[in-house]
Protein backbone atom coordinates (compact mmCIF):
# COMPACT_ATOMS: atom_id res chain seq x y z
CA UNK A 1 0.00 0.00 0.00
CA UNK A 2 1.53 3.55 -1.13
CA UNK A 3 0.83 5.96 1.83
CA UNK A 4 1.30 9.45 1.20
CA UNK A 5 3.64 9.57 3.94
CA UNK A 6 5.76 7.16 1.24
CA UNK A 7 5.67 8.95 -1.40
CA UNK A 8 6.52 12.12 0.79
CA UNK A 9 9.92 10.46 1.68
CA UNK A 10 10.82 9.23 -1.55
CA UNK A 11 9.98 12.47 -3.06
CA UNK A 12 12.29 13.92 -0.18
CA UNK A 13 15.30 11.91 -0.42
CA UNK A 14 15.25 12.05 -4.14
CA UNK A 15 16.08 15.95 -3.62
CA UNK A 16 18.76 15.52 -0.95
CA UNK A 17 20.68 13.10 -2.91
CA UNK A 18 20.58 14.94 -6.30
CA UNK A 19 20.28 18.37 -5.59
CA UNK A 20 21.45 18.54 -1.80
CA UNK A 21 21.46 21.34 1.10
CA UNK A 22 19.43 24.83 0.70
CA UNK A 23 18.24 23.87 -3.20
CA UNK A 24 16.47 21.22 -2.11
CA UNK A 25 14.38 22.78 0.57
CA UNK A 26 14.33 25.72 -2.17
CA UNK A 27 12.60 22.79 -4.08
CA UNK A 28 10.34 21.45 -1.35
CA UNK A 29 9.12 24.89 -1.12
CA UNK A 30 7.78 25.07 -4.63
CA UNK A 31 6.65 21.71 -5.27
CA UNK A 32 4.44 22.54 -1.41
CA UNK A 33 3.29 25.79 -3.10
CA UNK A 34 1.99 23.66 -6.14
CA UNK A 35 1.18 21.26 -4.25
CA UNK A 36 -1.50 23.57 -2.13
CA UNK A 37 -2.52 25.18 -5.24
CA UNK A 38 -3.63 21.82 -7.12
CA UNK A 39 -5.53 21.19 -3.89
CA UNK A 40 -7.48 24.36 -3.94
CA UNK A 41 -8.14 24.10 -7.44
CA UNK A 42 -9.91 20.44 -7.05
CA UNK A 43 -11.19 21.20 -3.86
CA UNK A 44 -12.99 24.31 -5.58
CA UNK A 45 -14.42 22.59 -8.08
CA UNK A 46 -14.93 19.53 -6.37
CA UNK A 47 -17.12 21.06 -3.28
CA UNK A 48 -19.12 23.57 -5.75
CA UNK A 49 -20.11 20.70 -7.66
CA UNK A 50 -21.15 18.79 -4.71
CA UNK A 51 -22.88 21.85 -3.22
CA UNK A 52 -25.38 22.62 -6.06
CA UNK A 53 -25.93 18.44 -6.58
CA UNK A 54 -26.50 18.21 -2.57
CA UNK A 55 -28.45 21.07 -3.16
CA UNK A 56 -30.91 19.76 -5.91
CA UNK A 57 -31.77 16.54 -4.27
CA UNK A 58 -32.50 18.25 -0.77
CA UNK A 59 -34.75 20.54 -2.67
CA UNK A 60 -36.34 17.43 -4.75
CA UNK A 61 -34.58 19.00 -8.09
CA UNK A 62 -31.87 17.50 -10.76
CA UNK A 63 -29.03 19.95 -10.55
CA UNK A 64 -26.42 20.80 -13.02
CA UNK A 65 -27.10 17.82 -15.84
CA UNK A 66 -26.20 18.63 -19.44
CA UNK A 67 -22.36 19.62 -19.13
CA UNK A 68 -20.81 16.39 -19.23
CA UNK A 69 -21.42 13.25 -18.00
CA UNK A 70 -24.26 13.70 -15.21
CA UNK A 71 -23.07 17.43 -15.01
CA UNK A 72 -19.69 16.70 -13.83
CA UNK A 73 -17.92 19.04 -16.13
CA UNK A 74 -20.18 21.97 -15.05
CA UNK A 75 -18.03 23.63 -12.35
CA UNK A 76 -14.77 23.06 -14.72
CA UNK A 77 -17.02 25.05 -17.77
CA UNK A 78 -18.25 27.85 -14.80
CA UNK A 79 -14.31 28.19 -14.20
CA UNK A 80 -13.09 28.48 -17.87
CA UNK A 81 -16.25 31.41 -18.78
CA UNK A 82 -14.71 33.19 -14.96
CA UNK A 83 -11.28 33.02 -16.07
CA UNK A 84 -12.23 34.59 -19.68
CA UNK A 85 -14.40 36.96 -18.30
CA UNK A 86 -12.76 40.93 -17.84
CA UNK A 87 -11.96 41.85 -13.74
CA UNK A 88 -13.53 45.32 -14.07
CA UNK A 89 -12.54 47.96 -11.49
CA UNK A 90 -15.22 49.90 -10.36
CA UNK A 91 -14.51 53.80 -10.76
CA UNK A 92 -14.21 55.32 -7.35
CA UNK A 93 -12.77 52.31 -6.34
CA UNK A 94 -9.93 52.05 -4.03
CA UNK A 95 -7.72 50.38 -7.08
CA UNK A 96 -5.18 49.23 -4.69
CA UNK A 97 -7.11 47.66 -1.54
CA UNK A 98 -10.08 46.42 -3.91
CA UNK A 99 -7.41 44.72 -6.11
CA UNK A 100 -5.56 43.01 -3.05
CA UNK A 101 -8.40 41.77 -1.32
CA UNK A 102 -8.92 38.86 -3.27
CA UNK A 103 -5.65 37.81 -3.15
CA UNK A 104 -5.70 38.25 0.63
CA UNK A 105 -8.48 36.01 1.27
CA UNK A 106 -6.57 33.86 -0.78
CA UNK A 107 -3.26 34.38 1.25
CA UNK A 108 -4.84 33.55 4.52
CA UNK A 109 -6.75 30.31 3.12
CA UNK A 110 -3.49 28.86 1.99
CA UNK A 111 -1.66 29.84 5.27
CA UNK A 112 -3.97 27.79 7.16
CA UNK A 113 -3.32 24.43 5.20
CA UNK A 114 0.20 24.82 6.77
CA UNK A 115 -0.34 22.86 9.89
CA UNK A 116 -2.95 20.65 8.93
CA UNK A 117 -2.27 17.14 9.17
CA UNK A 118 -3.80 15.23 5.92
CA UNK A 119 -2.46 11.95 6.68
CA UNK A 120 -0.01 10.09 9.12
CA UNK A 121 3.24 12.17 8.77
CA UNK A 122 2.05 14.52 6.36
CA UNK A 123 2.15 17.83 7.35
CA UNK A 124 3.44 21.13 5.93
CA UNK A 125 4.38 22.28 9.16
CA UNK A 126 4.20 20.68 12.91
CA UNK A 127 4.56 23.57 15.03
CA UNK A 128 3.83 23.22 18.66
CA UNK A 129 0.81 25.85 18.77
CA UNK A 130 -0.81 24.58 15.78
CA UNK A 131 -4.38 25.17 16.51
CA UNK A 132 -3.43 28.43 17.84
CA UNK A 133 -2.27 29.90 14.38
CA UNK A 134 -5.30 28.29 12.40
CA UNK A 135 -8.00 30.53 14.75
CA UNK A 136 -5.43 33.47 14.70
CA UNK A 137 -4.58 33.29 10.88
CA UNK A 138 -8.24 32.76 10.29
CA UNK A 139 -9.17 36.02 11.71
CA UNK A 140 -7.27 37.73 9.09
CA UNK A 141 -9.34 36.97 6.74
CA UNK A 142 -12.11 39.39 8.09
CA UNK A 143 -9.45 42.00 7.18
CA UNK A 144 -9.67 40.70 3.65
CA UNK A 145 -13.45 40.86 3.33
CA UNK A 146 -13.69 44.50 5.17
CA UNK A 147 -10.87 45.54 2.59
CA UNK A 148 -13.35 44.17 -0.32
CA UNK A 149 -16.59 46.25 1.26
CA UNK A 150 -15.07 49.33 1.92
CA UNK A 151 -12.57 49.59 -1.15
CA UNK A 152 -15.48 48.92 -3.73
CA UNK A 153 -17.33 52.40 -3.12
CA UNK A 154 -20.36 50.79 -2.91
CA UNK A 155 -23.38 50.82 -0.20
CA UNK A 156 -23.87 47.49 -0.45
CA UNK A 157 -20.35 46.07 -0.28
CA UNK A 158 -19.93 48.19 2.73
CA UNK A 159 -22.96 46.96 4.91
CA UNK A 160 -22.45 43.22 3.66
CA UNK A 161 -18.40 43.98 4.96
CA UNK A 162 -19.61 45.74 8.38
CA UNK A 163 -22.15 42.43 9.18
CA UNK A 164 -18.77 40.38 8.25
CA UNK A 165 -16.91 41.83 10.29
CA UNK A 166 -19.51 42.06 13.79
CA UNK A 167 -20.50 38.63 12.28
CA UNK A 168 -16.95 37.11 12.36
CA UNK A 169 -15.39 38.30 15.51
CA UNK A 170 -18.75 37.58 17.32
CA UNK A 171 -18.50 34.17 16.69
CA UNK A 172 -14.77 33.60 16.92
CA UNK A 173 -15.04 34.12 20.58
CA UNK A 174 -17.53 30.58 20.66
CA UNK A 175 -15.08 28.82 18.22
CA UNK A 176 -12.21 30.08 20.30
CA UNK A 177 -13.97 28.68 23.55
CA UNK A 178 -15.26 25.40 21.94
CA UNK A 179 -11.53 24.37 20.73
CA UNK A 180 -9.93 25.72 24.07
CA UNK A 181 -13.21 23.08 25.61
CA UNK A 182 -11.07 20.68 23.82
CA UNK A 183 -7.25 21.66 24.11
CA UNK A 184 -8.15 21.20 28.21
CA UNK A 185 -8.25 17.03 27.31
CA UNK A 186 -5.29 16.91 25.35
CA UNK A 187 -3.25 19.48 27.18
CA UNK A 188 -1.21 20.37 23.61
CA UNK A 189 -1.93 22.59 21.20
CA UNK A 190 0.07 20.76 18.45
CA UNK A 191 -1.89 19.32 15.94
CA UNK A 192 0.10 15.97 16.09
CA UNK A 193 -0.27 15.96 19.53
CA UNK A 194 -3.93 16.32 18.93
CA UNK A 195 -4.19 13.52 16.90
CA UNK A 196 -1.77 11.08 18.82
CA UNK A 197 -3.94 11.86 22.16
CA UNK A 198 -7.12 10.12 20.08
CA UNK A 199 -5.21 6.81 19.43
CA UNK A 200 -8.18 4.86 22.19
CA UNK A 201 -10.71 6.90 20.94
CA UNK A 202 -11.70 10.23 19.24
CA UNK A 203 -12.51 12.89 21.77
CA UNK A 204 -16.44 13.26 21.12
CA UNK A 205 -16.48 9.65 21.76
CA UNK A 206 -14.26 9.91 24.75
CA UNK A 207 -15.14 13.23 26.28
CA UNK A 208 -18.91 12.41 26.90
CA UNK A 209 -21.70 15.41 27.51
CA UNK A 210 -18.82 18.40 27.02
CA UNK A 211 -17.47 17.18 24.16
CA UNK A 212 -20.70 16.78 22.06
CA UNK A 213 -21.89 20.45 23.59
CA UNK A 214 -18.26 21.62 22.33
CA UNK A 215 -18.84 20.16 19.03
CA UNK A 216 -21.98 21.31 18.28
CA UNK A 217 -20.73 24.67 19.55
CA UNK A 218 -17.76 24.46 17.10
CA UNK A 219 -20.37 23.26 13.85
CA UNK A 220 -22.58 26.48 14.57
CA UNK A 221 -19.92 29.03 15.00
CA UNK A 222 -17.71 27.86 12.06
CA UNK A 223 -20.77 28.20 9.95
CA UNK A 224 -21.01 31.56 10.79
CA UNK A 225 -17.32 32.29 10.17
CA UNK A 226 -17.34 31.33 7.16
CA UNK A 227 -20.62 33.19 6.19
CA UNK A 228 -22.44 30.63 4.95
CA UNK A 229 -26.51 30.18 5.49
CA UNK A 230 -27.99 30.20 7.88
CA UNK A 231 -25.63 32.97 8.29
CA UNK A 232 -24.99 34.48 5.30
CA UNK A 233 -25.66 38.19 6.13
CA UNK A 234 -22.68 39.00 4.52
CA UNK A 235 -24.08 38.26 1.54
CA UNK A 236 -27.49 38.20 1.77
CA UNK A 237 -28.50 37.99 -2.25
CA UNK A 238 -32.17 38.71 -1.51
CA UNK A 239 -30.96 42.41 0.41
CA UNK A 240 -27.39 43.20 -0.28
CA UNK A 241 -27.24 42.01 -4.08
CA UNK A 242 -23.90 39.40 -2.94
CA UNK A 243 -22.61 41.63 -0.07
CA UNK A 244 -18.44 42.33 0.06
CA UNK A 245 -17.94 41.16 -3.20
CA UNK A 246 -21.09 42.70 -5.25
CA UNK A 247 -18.34 45.23 -7.47
CA UNK A 248 -16.20 42.12 -7.91
CA UNK A 249 -15.94 39.92 -11.35
CA UNK A 250 -14.55 37.52 -13.31
CA UNK A 251 -11.38 35.78 -11.56
CA UNK A 252 -11.21 38.00 -8.95
CA UNK A 253 -14.96 37.13 -8.03
CA UNK A 254 -13.86 33.79 -8.59
CA UNK A 255 -11.14 33.90 -5.99
CA UNK A 256 -13.92 34.87 -3.21
CA UNK A 257 -16.19 31.98 -4.25
CA UNK A 258 -13.10 29.91 -4.12
CA UNK A 259 -12.18 31.31 -0.78
CA UNK A 260 -15.36 30.44 0.79
CA UNK A 261 -14.97 26.92 0.09
CA UNK A 262 -11.62 26.41 1.24
CA UNK A 263 -12.59 27.98 4.29
CA UNK A 264 -15.29 25.54 4.63
CA UNK A 265 -12.75 22.60 4.15
CA UNK A 266 -10.54 24.11 6.52
CA UNK A 267 -12.92 24.84 9.25
CA UNK A 268 -14.24 21.04 8.49
CA UNK A 269 -10.46 19.85 8.64
CA UNK A 270 -9.99 21.34 12.20
CA UNK A 271 -13.06 20.41 13.43
CA UNK A 272 -12.30 16.43 12.20
CA UNK A 273 -8.95 17.10 14.26
CA UNK A 274 -9.97 18.15 17.30
CA UNK A 275 -13.37 16.13 17.51
CA UNK A 276 -13.03 13.02 15.84
CA UNK A 277 -9.55 12.17 15.21
CA UNK A 278 -7.89 13.98 12.29
CA UNK A 279 -6.27 10.98 10.04
CA UNK A 280 -6.43 9.04 13.09
CA UNK A 281 -8.64 5.47 12.06
CA UNK A 282 -11.78 4.52 14.38
CA UNK A 283 -10.00 3.00 17.58
CA UNK A 284 -12.23 1.52 20.38
CA UNK A 285 -10.15 1.68 23.54
CA UNK A 286 -8.22 -2.01 23.84
CA UNK A 287 -10.00 -3.81 20.76
CA UNK A 288 -7.05 -5.13 19.12
CA UNK A 289 -8.07 -7.14 16.37
CA UNK A 290 -11.09 -4.20 16.22
CA UNK A 291 -8.23 -1.48 15.32
CA UNK A 292 -5.92 -3.72 13.48
CA UNK A 293 -8.53 -4.25 10.99
CA UNK A 294 -9.40 0.21 11.14
CA UNK A 295 -5.61 0.61 10.36
CA UNK A 296 -5.74 -1.45 6.45
CA UNK A 297 -7.92 1.45 5.73
CA UNK A 298 -4.83 4.81 4.94
CA UNK A 299 -4.92 7.43 7.00
CA UNK A 300 -5.82 10.15 4.23
CA UNK A 301 -8.71 8.07 3.54
CA UNK A 302 -9.89 8.52 7.39
CA UNK A 303 -8.95 12.30 7.24
CA UNK A 304 -10.98 13.50 4.21
CA UNK A 305 -14.14 10.97 4.60
CA UNK A 306 -14.52 12.93 7.82
CA UNK A 307 -13.88 16.04 6.54
CA UNK A 308 -16.05 15.41 3.69
CA UNK A 309 -18.63 14.02 6.03
CA UNK A 310 -18.67 17.22 7.94
CA UNK A 311 -18.57 19.29 4.86
CA UNK A 312 -21.86 17.44 4.30
CA UNK A 313 -23.31 18.32 7.65
CA UNK A 314 -22.75 22.48 6.95
CA UNK A 315 -24.53 21.74 3.33
CA UNK A 316 -27.06 20.35 4.98
CA UNK A 317 -27.12 23.30 7.58
CA UNK A 318 -27.01 25.80 4.24
CA UNK A 319 -30.25 23.83 2.30
CA UNK A 320 -32.60 23.81 5.53
CA UNK A 321 -32.24 26.68 7.62
CA UNK A 322 -33.57 30.06 6.82
CA UNK A 323 -31.17 33.07 7.07
CA UNK A 324 -31.00 34.94 10.49
CA UNK A 325 -31.26 38.53 10.92
CA UNK A 326 -28.84 40.47 12.25
CA UNK A 327 -30.03 40.82 15.84
CA UNK A 328 -31.18 37.43 16.04
CA UNK A 329 -27.62 36.79 15.07
CA UNK A 330 -26.19 38.68 17.47
CA UNK A 331 -28.44 37.29 19.92
CA UNK A 332 -27.78 34.27 19.12
CA UNK A 333 -23.98 34.50 19.87
CA UNK A 334 -23.77 36.75 23.03
CA UNK A 335 -27.27 35.53 24.64
CA UNK A 336 -26.61 31.44 23.73
CA UNK A 337 -23.75 30.00 21.94
CA UNK A 338 -21.21 32.28 24.56
CA UNK A 339 -22.53 31.34 27.71
CA UNK A 340 -22.85 27.86 27.06
CA UNK A 341 -19.53 27.57 25.91
CA UNK A 342 -18.07 29.08 28.79
CA UNK A 343 -20.30 27.07 30.74
CA UNK A 344 -19.54 24.29 28.80
CA UNK A 345 -15.62 24.87 29.23
CA UNK A 346 -15.93 24.68 32.91
CA UNK A 347 -17.78 21.46 33.38
CA UNK A 348 -15.03 19.80 30.33
CA UNK A 349 -12.21 21.14 33.34
CA UNK A 350 -14.08 19.56 35.74
CA UNK A 351 -14.66 16.42 34.00
CA UNK A 352 -10.63 16.91 33.03
CA UNK A 353 -9.39 17.02 36.48
CA UNK A 354 -11.45 14.36 37.91
CA UNK A 355 -10.07 12.21 35.09
CA UNK A 356 -13.76 11.01 33.64
CA UNK A 357 -12.41 10.49 30.03
CA UNK A 358 -10.95 7.40 29.20
CA UNK B 1 -36.23 35.80 31.09
CA UNK B 2 -36.11 33.29 33.53
CA UNK B 3 -33.74 30.07 33.21
CA UNK B 4 -36.09 27.58 32.80
CA UNK B 5 -37.56 29.97 29.73
CA UNK B 6 -33.89 30.10 28.40
CA UNK B 7 -33.05 26.02 29.02
CA UNK B 8 -36.70 25.08 26.98
CA UNK B 9 -35.66 28.23 24.52
CA UNK B 10 -32.56 26.33 23.36
CA UNK B 11 -34.54 22.78 23.46
CA UNK B 12 -37.29 24.19 21.27
CA UNK B 13 -34.82 25.54 19.05
CA UNK B 14 -32.75 22.50 19.05
CA UNK B 15 -35.85 20.21 18.53
CA UNK B 16 -37.59 21.99 15.48
CA UNK B 17 -33.80 22.78 13.54
CA UNK B 18 -34.01 19.03 13.45
CA UNK B 19 -37.36 18.38 12.37
CA UNK B 20 -36.30 20.70 9.81
CA UNK B 21 -33.45 18.69 9.41
CA UNK B 22 -35.07 15.62 8.77
CA UNK B 23 -37.18 16.90 6.28
CA UNK B 24 -34.48 17.48 3.74
CA UNK B 25 -32.58 14.74 4.85
CA UNK B 26 -35.56 12.86 4.32
CA UNK B 27 -35.17 13.90 0.22
CA UNK B 28 -31.72 13.66 0.39
CA UNK B 29 -31.65 9.63 0.88
CA UNK B 30 -34.91 9.33 -1.24
CA UNK B 31 -33.90 11.08 -4.72
CA UNK B 32 -37.14 9.34 -5.98
CA UNK B 33 -38.98 12.38 -5.01
CA UNK B 34 -37.64 14.50 -7.20
CA UNK B 35 -39.89 16.05 -9.16
CA UNK B 36 -37.57 17.97 -12.08
CA UNK B 37 -39.38 17.39 -15.54
CA UNK B 38 -36.67 17.12 -18.20
CA UNK B 39 -38.67 19.21 -21.11
CA UNK B 40 -38.22 18.46 -23.74
CA UNK B 41 -36.85 15.72 -23.60
CA UNK B 42 -39.46 13.70 -21.97
CA UNK B 43 -42.15 15.37 -24.42
CA UNK B 44 -43.86 12.25 -24.53
CA UNK B 45 -44.25 11.12 -21.09
CA UNK B 46 -44.52 14.80 -19.68
CA UNK B 47 -46.91 14.66 -16.47
CA UNK B 48 -48.06 18.27 -15.65
CA UNK B 49 -49.63 18.10 -11.89
CA UNK B 50 -53.38 18.94 -11.74
CA UNK B 51 -53.54 22.14 -11.14
CA UNK B 52 -51.32 23.61 -13.68
CA UNK B 53 -53.12 25.76 -16.40
CA UNK B 54 -52.02 26.69 -19.55
CA UNK B 55 -55.10 28.36 -21.47
CA UNK B 56 -58.59 28.63 -21.71
CA UNK B 57 -60.79 26.80 -23.49
CA UNK B 58 -64.57 26.35 -24.32
CA UNK B 59 -65.90 22.30 -24.03
CA UNK B 60 -67.90 21.49 -27.45
CA UNK B 61 -69.31 17.87 -27.69
CA UNK B 62 -69.57 16.24 -30.82
CA UNK B 63 -72.58 18.03 -32.45
CA UNK B 64 -70.17 21.21 -32.16
CA UNK B 65 -72.54 22.54 -29.81
CA UNK B 66 -71.15 24.42 -26.41
CA UNK B 67 -72.76 25.56 -23.48
CA UNK B 68 -71.85 29.22 -23.68
CA UNK B 69 -75.10 31.22 -23.22
CA UNK B 70 -73.13 34.83 -23.97
CA UNK B 71 -74.07 36.23 -20.81
CA UNK B 72 -70.40 37.65 -20.27
CA UNK B 73 -69.97 36.36 -16.69
CA UNK B 74 -66.85 35.70 -17.88
CA UNK B 75 -65.56 38.73 -19.02
CA UNK B 76 -67.01 40.79 -16.03
CA UNK B 77 -64.76 38.16 -13.76
CA UNK B 78 -61.77 38.62 -15.48
CA UNK B 79 -59.47 41.44 -13.81
CA UNK B 80 -57.39 42.12 -16.99
CA UNK B 81 -59.74 42.40 -19.81
CA UNK B 82 -58.80 39.21 -21.56
CA UNK B 83 -61.95 38.04 -22.83
CA UNK B 84 -64.25 40.17 -25.30
CA UNK B 85 -67.75 38.19 -25.79
CA UNK B 86 -69.30 39.71 -29.29
CA UNK B 87 -73.02 38.85 -28.51
CA UNK B 88 -76.02 38.58 -31.23
CA UNK B 89 -79.66 38.06 -30.89
CA UNK B 90 -81.51 34.62 -32.88
CA UNK B 91 -84.83 34.93 -33.41
CA UNK B 92 -86.34 31.54 -31.69
CA UNK B 93 -88.69 29.31 -32.87
CA UNK B 94 -91.57 31.18 -30.82
CA UNK B 95 -90.90 34.48 -33.06
CA UNK B 96 -88.96 35.95 -29.32
CA UNK B 97 -85.69 37.54 -29.85
CA UNK B 98 -82.87 35.96 -27.66
CA UNK B 99 -79.13 36.97 -26.61
CA UNK B 100 -76.84 34.57 -28.31
CA UNK B 101 -72.47 34.17 -28.38
CA UNK B 102 -71.14 35.13 -31.69
CA UNK B 103 -67.77 35.32 -31.06
CA UNK B 104 -65.90 34.58 -28.07
CA UNK B 105 -62.65 36.89 -28.30
CA UNK B 106 -59.46 35.45 -25.70
CA UNK B 107 -56.26 37.22 -25.60
CA UNK B 108 -53.87 34.76 -24.78
CA UNK B 109 -51.02 37.10 -24.42
CA UNK B 110 -53.25 39.01 -21.36
CA UNK B 111 -54.11 35.80 -19.40
CA UNK B 112 -53.00 35.49 -16.14
CA UNK B 113 -54.18 32.06 -15.52
CA UNK B 114 -56.08 33.09 -12.64
CA UNK B 115 -59.15 30.93 -13.01
CA UNK B 116 -61.57 33.66 -12.69
CA UNK B 117 -63.18 33.24 -15.84
CA UNK B 118 -64.26 29.60 -15.23
CA UNK B 119 -65.31 30.00 -11.83
CA UNK B 120 -67.69 32.70 -13.02
CA UNK B 121 -69.24 30.70 -16.15
CA UNK B 122 -73.20 29.70 -14.98
CA UNK B 123 -73.02 27.09 -17.44
CA UNK B 124 -69.33 25.36 -17.09
CA UNK B 125 -68.94 26.22 -20.84
CA UNK B 126 -65.29 27.26 -19.97
CA UNK B 127 -62.38 25.21 -18.66
CA UNK B 128 -58.61 25.47 -18.45
CA UNK B 129 -56.42 23.44 -20.35
CA UNK B 130 -52.86 22.32 -20.29
CA UNK B 131 -51.29 22.98 -23.47
CA UNK B 132 -48.10 25.29 -22.10
CA UNK B 133 -46.57 25.65 -25.36
CA UNK B 134 -47.67 28.73 -26.91
CA UNK B 135 -45.06 30.61 -28.78
CA UNK B 136 -45.62 32.12 -31.72
CA UNK B 137 -43.89 34.75 -33.92
CA UNK B 138 -46.74 37.21 -34.11
CA UNK B 139 -48.77 38.58 -31.73
CA UNK B 140 -51.88 38.80 -33.20
CA UNK B 141 -51.87 34.72 -33.25
CA UNK B 142 -52.56 34.83 -29.55
CA UNK B 143 -55.87 36.44 -29.95
CA UNK B 144 -58.25 33.44 -30.10
CA UNK B 145 -61.79 32.43 -30.95
CA UNK B 146 -62.79 29.84 -28.65
CA UNK B 147 -66.20 29.31 -30.09
CA UNK B 148 -65.74 26.85 -32.96
CA UNK B 149 -67.34 27.85 -36.28
CA UNK B 150 -70.79 26.97 -36.75
CA UNK B 151 -71.18 26.21 -33.55
CA UNK B 152 -74.13 26.57 -31.37
CA UNK B 153 -75.59 26.52 -27.92
CA UNK B 154 -76.41 23.09 -26.90
CA UNK B 155 -80.43 22.81 -26.54
CA UNK B 156 -81.63 23.10 -23.11
CA UNK B 157 -79.30 25.48 -21.54
CA UNK B 158 -80.39 28.94 -19.85
S1 LIG C 1 -57.93 32.94 -16.44
FE1 LIG C 1 -58.09 34.92 -15.43
S2 LIG C 1 -56.97 36.30 -16.77
FE2 LIG C 1 -57.35 34.45 -17.93
S3 LIG C 1 -59.22 34.88 -19.05
FE3 LIG C 1 -59.80 33.85 -17.14
S4 LIG C 1 -60.24 35.50 -15.74
FE4 LIG C 1 -59.08 36.38 -17.41
S1 LIG D 1 -68.34 31.36 -21.11
FE1 LIG D 1 -69.76 31.16 -19.43
S2 LIG D 1 -69.62 33.10 -18.35
FE2 LIG D 1 -68.64 33.42 -20.31
S3 LIG D 1 -70.30 34.22 -21.61
FE3 LIG D 1 -70.28 32.02 -21.90
S4 LIG D 1 -71.76 31.24 -20.40
FE4 LIG D 1 -71.29 33.34 -19.79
Amino acid sequence: MISLEAIKNAVQSWLQLHIGGTLALVAESILLGILVITLFAVLGLLLVFMERKVSAVMQIRLGPNRVGPKGWLQTSADTLKLMLKEGLTPDGADRFLFNLAPFMIMIAAMLIMAPIAFAKNFQIWDINIGVLYISSVASISVIAILMAGWSSNNKYSLLGAMRSGAQIISYELSAGVAVITMIILTGSLSVNDIIASQENGWWIFKGHIPAIIAFIIFMIAVTAETNRAPFDLAEAESELTAGFHTEYSGMKFALFFLAEYINIFIVCAVAAILFLGGWMPLHIGNWQAFNHVMDYIPSSIWFFGKTFLLIGLIMWFRWTFPRLRIDQLLNLEWKYLLPISLLNMLLMTIVAILKWYL
Amino acid sequence: MSIKQYIQDVFNAIKSLLKGMRVTGYYFFHPKEIITEQYPDNKATLKLADRFKGEVVMLHDENNEHACTGCTACELACPNGTIKIITQFDITPGGKKKKALNTFVYHLELCTMCNLCVEACPTGAIVMAQNFEHSVYDRKQLTKTLNKPGSKLRAGIE
